[in-house]
């Protein structure tokens, strides 16, 4: 952490000032950002537990640190806004690297929650049958091991757990804390990768199938590169725009926004070469684009499928729910903070965007036969309705995009829950036709995955409706009104493949050979629970929630 | 004050809930609690009429606020009361007639395993129609209404393992929804012209309003008034609704409730005095439906429909002199209460006959009953006399003012509306006599009923009779009573308004002409049903009786024009659904899927031909963002 403020100081103080005679001693509050150091710190202790404690200790001990880290590091957001750093107090700590605000806070505050919930299914052991009298979890006993090799077998026989998932959860947690606080395309882009490394391997640790597993860490990882390359040709060209990589700054010292609306107090040397909108609208765009992959929009959604189904199904959840709430956290900074001046150039990209994200994820979602892929594309499709809202550039806009991330991740976690629970003797059972007649056989769990399904597709008096509606109207409201009237199609396409998936559990005969329904340990419970509990809690009384995001909506600059 | 009118109101609802959901620990006394408490709300009603009548004229309205109902920015809608002349006249006769009827059900559903739901009925009914009547508002009106035709339709099909009296119940139930839209839409054009839904606020803007406004409004209470109030061309219903037992014939749908339509164009009459185009259409709609059904009674055998087309060619008379505007309110008013005596009186001695005759209605089957019911006999008669309008009894009191109304209109309409009501007057003078000849004259033509007992008529037993009897006097003295010293027409001019009309005829022109009338009327049944044996079976007769017999084609009107048009419009909507509609929704849906489809082609798996729509991807976002700026 402070390595990267030291590189970020050096580079733009060497901008700010026209002589680079002197490094600065770096200023860090370290009060303010201690929710990211806690989490960061926990994932160090992590790391030591794994390397000195006894094996057979490690699964409770990994949890416990891990639990215990994140309640910590919940508290310190919680204290922090508590004093006011959320409002009337936000400002740009670690000299100019992290925003320490309303929406950074939030949706920390939001990830932290996610991940905590997250740990707990990745904790879980009860649903693989036992393995030569070892509780086993959702992860290879060893990931180093080639898939079918002596050596892994070996490995399962001695009842090896990967219990380094911890850690990593924590890692890419901390990076995915700083993501959306970033106030520097440095910063940014170091975020990006310390959370997207992690999310790359625990994606290759899947206990079954695990060519397919490793297949998906591959392609994610290639692709990955590929999109944050373009991130970071993006960053070198609105450098040598703005000559800075700071989002914002001073009159005398200006951030990438001062340049762009002009009110930057720009030496003769270097507004010779800065000002070139050329690099500035090529710039941004890839920047954008960068960010619009970890999102999941059309048309660099590809590899949200592939990896969504591939990944061990706890990772797919948090994945789904953390990944999206932090890229929309760093894509709202962006476009609020340092590119409001040119909105008359990227909004009509986005609507764009928008518009093919919602109706290819709605439409290709319609003839998916694999319920991880199902959930993909229903992503998929959410994205585009955040980016509506996104869109508004409003107040409102903010709001209604927080609240919406909160519906949509606690909704997803409990989702890919249930996708855990539903087994045959080849692990999950995730083809469609195998859920056929699950009602019949276990009625509360496919009723709460019928709640999830209602959410997602935007019933009334779930958290997924209020999170729609408080989005189409925030975009309606900036004059989007197209856009909310495709989203709405959209919407009602979506609506057919989850009440599809209702009725095939409720409505057709049971297969004779079909799955059985593990009984899970209280922790997949709990993430069921909790998921099943924000859908209502946010769907019945939103206005609570509604009305904290309203007060959590105001970027510092 | 307040307490006293809620209590009113508060009496027989709760009787109906202790009814209703006290369930069967409650079948022995059941119909003792019911008319306690209908006899509890008319004690009451005494005690306020007492308390008006302390005051002076001027300061006899009496307002009272309960709560606010549903208070939505301007919408404000309030439960409050307001009781004043017109619906004092209306509380008294409600729970006057209201608990002789409780009393004489005693007796005539005696016999009857669910009497206890009966009572509850009733009581529910007294309630609503209370609310009805005391409503300050129309949306609280509104409930009133809609709670008089629940109760009327659970009460028509009370013997509900009769097919005939549960279709009876539902084609009274769906005709009067056509004229409750008819309200419901007046209501929403007040509110929106008004602002408000108050009787004191509205008619104090009425001037305000636009024409146009107020005679859609005044149409529209018309047809509401027109469906509970069976004129035509709503009438169909009341035939029908006379499978019901005879009290409910007798308060529900002659006394009472179906009166509810008179006492909306009377409370309205602010409304109608400035739209002389819905004054007319209500004029018309009297006229044609005082004849429509004194013809329909002239030709039915069973005694309650010609006494239900009867019902209905008495209020086409009240609805005619509502639409006379304040000439006619007061009359309209007056002669709707003695119509409420004589009536309940008629159906009540009909229902004395059906329980001495084995239930049978068929008035062929009837004959030289007077000798057997002498009761029954002699208060029947003193309510022929009066509906007739006999000199001397109630009905000609309030029948000839409607009469010398009619003329007074002025011009030709006064002389056609006045024409009208004096042959309607020797029509009614006919079919009583019918119905009085019939039943009680002749010779016996009494024969087995279906399960082969002859019938051995006998009179009724005490707690059916002093009801008649109370009602008999009433018939008698009462249209005397309010025309002494024109009572009547000072004691309810305060609210209605009243102006003298300038009758080409005089008082005694018309009232002369009405007995000649009457007499002629009259003498034409004797010359028929008195002089000759009427035959068992009923002739085939011409074509106008065999019309009257099918209630002049109504029903016939109604299928052919509204059931099959109906269903023809049902059919061909069906047709459009299956064809358009479906097949735009499943084209759709093909269509997505068929798009759905050939997209997953693009997601092939390999990391290479992801990476080149991503190259594509950022291809056209920068180069839309560039063509954005014009670069």
């Amino acid at each position: 952490m402070s390595a990267t403020a030291v590189v970020h100081s050096l580079l733009t103080s060497a901008a700010a000032t026209p002589a680079a005679d002197r490094i600065p001693t770096p200023h860090i509050e370290y009060a303010q950002l201690s929710p990211v150091l806690i989490v960061l710190g926990t994932a160090t202790v992590g790391v030591l537990a794994e390397a000195f404690l006894p094996r057979r200790s490690r699964y409770w001990a990994q949890l416990g640190i891990t639990v215990v880290g994140l309640a910590a590091a919940f508290a310190a957001i919680i204290a922090l806004a508590a004093d006011g750093y959320a409002t009337t107090r936000a400002h740009i700590a670690a000299m100019g690297a992290v925003a320490v605000d309303g929406p950074a806070l939030f949706l920390q505050g939001t990830i932290v929650l996610i991940a905590l919930v997250a740990a707990f299914t990745f904790a879980e052991r009860r649903l693989d049958p036992v393995a030569h009298g070892n509780r086993v979890d959702s992860f290879a006993a060893q990931g180093s091991a080639v898939p079918g090799s002596p050596q892994e077998m070996k490995a399962v026989r001695a009842g090896f757990t990967t219990t380094e998932v911890f850690p990593l959860l924590l890692f890419a947690v901390g990076g995915m804390m700083i993501f959306p606080a970033a106030n520097d395309l440095l910063t940014l882009f170091v975020s990006l990768e310390v959370f997207s490394l992690p999310l790359y391997l625990l994606c290759a640790l899947a206990r079954r199938r695990r060519l397919m597993s490793q297949e998906a860490a591959v392609k994610y990882f290639l692709l990955g590169a590929f999109s944050s390359a373009f991130l970071l040709f993006g960053i070198a060209l609105l450098y040598g725009y703005a000559g800075t990589v700071a989002y914002t700054g001073t009159a005398t010292a200006p951030g990438i926004a001062q340049v762009i609306d002009g009110s930057a107090n720009l030496t003769p040397a270097l507004a010779n070469s800065t000002g070139n909108d050329a690099l500035l609208l090529i710039g941004g765009a890839m920047v954008i684009m960068g960010l619009l992959f970890k999102v999941g929009a059309v048309p660099f959604h590809q590899w949200t499928p592939d990896v969504y189904q591939g990944a061990p199904t706890p990772v797919t959840g948090f994945m789904a729910a953390a990944t999206k709430v932090a890229a929309f956290g760093a894509l709202l900074r962006l476009l609020y903070v340092v590119l409001p001046g040119m909105r008359w150039d990227w909004r009509p990209v986005m609507w764009g965007v928008a518009i093919v994200t919602m109706v290819i994820g709605a439409i290709v979602a319609v003839t998916q036969t694999d319920v991880k892929r199902l959930l993909a594309y229903s992503s998929i499709a959410h994205a585009g309705f955040l980016l509506a809202g996104v869109i508004a550039v409003s107040p409102s806009g903010v709001s209604s995009v927080l609240f919406y991330l909160v519906a949509y991740s606690f909704v997803t976690l409990g989702g890919f829950a249930v996708v855990t629970l539903v087994r045959d003797a080849g692990g999950e059972a995730t083809h469609l036709s195998k859920w056929a007649g699950l009602g019949r056989r276990s009625p509360l769990v496919a009723a709460v995955f019928a709640v999830f399904l209602l959410s997602f597709a935007g019933i009334p008096l779930t958290a997924g409706f209020a999170g729609k509606f408080a989005v189409f109207q925030a975009a309606a409201q900036a004059g989007a009104v197209p856009l909310v009237v495709i989203g709405v199609i959209a919407s009602a396409i979506a609506a057919f493949f989850y009440i599809r998936v209702i009725v095939m559990m409720f409505f057709s005969e049971p297969q004779p050979d079909g799955p059985t329904v593990a009984i899970p340990s209280p922790l997949t419970s709990s993430a069921i629970a909790i998921g099943v509990v924000v859908t209502l809690v946010l769907g019945v009384a939103p206005q609570y929630f509604l009305d904290l995001a309203g007060k959590a909506g105001v970027f510092v600059r | 004050m307040d307490h006293l009118i809620g209590a009113l109101v508060g009496a027989p609802l709760l009787g109906a809930a202790v009814l209703l959901l006290g369930g069967r620990r409650l079948d022995r006394i059941g119909h003792w609690v019911g008319t306690l408490l209908a006899a509890v709300s008319f004690a009451l009603g005494v005690a306020l009429f007492a308390d008006m009548l302390s005051k002076d004229t001027g300061r006899r309205t009496f307002t009272s606020h309960l709560f606010t109902w549903v208070p939505v920015d301007s919408f404000r809608a309030d439960v409050g009361f307001q009781l004043d002349q017109l619906s004092m006249t209306f509380v008294l006769l409600i729970t006057g007639v209201g608990t002789l009827i409780h009393i004489y059900s005693i007796g005539y559903m005696a016999h009857d395993e669910r009497r206890r739901r009966f009572f509850g009925y009733l009581n529910l009914f007294l309630a609503a129609m209370l609310l009805l009547v005391l409503a300050n508002n129309y949306l609280l009106l509104y409930v009133g209404w809609e709670g008089v035709g629940l109760a009327s339709y659970l009460l028509i099909g009370f013997w509900q393992h009769k097919p005939s009296a549960a279709t009876a119940a539902k084609k009274a139930f769906i005709v009067n929804r056509v004229g409750d839209v008819g309200l419901s839409i007046a209501i929403m054009l007040l509110f929106t012209t008004f602002n408000s839904f108050s009787f004191s606020p509205v008619f104090g803007a009425v001037r305000d309003a636009s024409g146009g406004r107020l005679t859609a409004i005044g149409l529209l209470l018309l047809l509401a008034a027109c469906g509970k109030s069976a004129q035509v061309p709503l009438q169909s219903w009341l035939g029908d609704a006379m499978e019901g037992p005879t009290p409910v014939s007798a308060l529900i749908h002659a006394a009472t409730m179906v009166t509810a339509g008179v006492y909306l164009v009377t409370r309205s009459g602010a409304i109608f005095n400035a739209s002389a185009t819905a004054q007319l259409a209500v004029c018309v709609v009297g006229a044609v439906t005082l004849i429509f059904g004194a013809i329909v009674g002239c030709a039915k055998d069973d005694i309650k429909k010609a006494l239900a087309g009867s019902t209905m060619s008495q209020i086409g008379y009240m609805m005619l002199a509502a639409g006379l505007g304040p000439v006619g309110y007061v009359f309209a008013i007056m002669h709707l209460v003695t119509h409420g005596f004589f009536k309940a009186g008629l159906f009540l001695g009909a229902g004395s006959v059906m329980h001495g005759m084995n239930d049978e209605v068929d008035m062929r089957k009837f004959g030289g009953l007077r000798g057997y019911m002498p009761v029954t006999f002699i208060t029947f008669g003193l309510g022929y006399l009066a509906i007739i309008g006999f000199p001397g009894l109630s009905g000609f009191w309030t029948k000839d003012k409607i009469i010398e109304a009619a003329f007074a209109k002025g011009g030709g309409e006064g002389w056609v509306l006045g024409v009208v009501a004096l042959i309607g007057a020797g029509v009614t003078a006919f079919y009583m006599t019918r119905v009085m000849l019939m039943t009680f004259f002749g010779e016996k033509r009494w024969q087995p009923d279906a399960q082969g007992h002859q019938p051995h008529p006998h009179e009724s037993p005490k707690s059916m009779t002093v009801p008649m009897i109370i009602l008999a006097f009433g018939s008698v003295f009462a249209g005397g009573l309010f025309s002494l010293n024109s009572s009547f027409l000072h004691w309810l001019e305060p609210v209605t308004g009243y102006s003298e009309g300038h009758s080409p005829l005089t008082a005694w022109q018309v009232s002369v002409a009405t007995f000649v009338v009457l007499v002629v009327g009259a003498g034409l049944a004797w010359q028929q049903y008195g002089r000759k044996p009427v035959p068992a079976v009923a002739p085939r007769g011409s074509v106008l009786t065999r019309a009257a017999r099918r209630d002049l084609l109504q029903d016939d009107f109604n299928h052919v024009v509204l059931v099959r048009g109906g269903e023809h419009l049902t059919r061909t909507l069906v047709h459009l659904d299956h064809s358009l509609v479906d097949g735009a929704v499943n084209g759709t849906a093909a269509g997505v899927g068929g798009v759905s489809a050939r997209l997953r082609k693009v997601q092939n798996g390999f990391v290479r031909s992801y990476a080149v729509s991503m190259l594509g991807g950022a291809a056209v976002l920068v180069a839309a963002t560039l063509l954005m700026r014009g670069i």
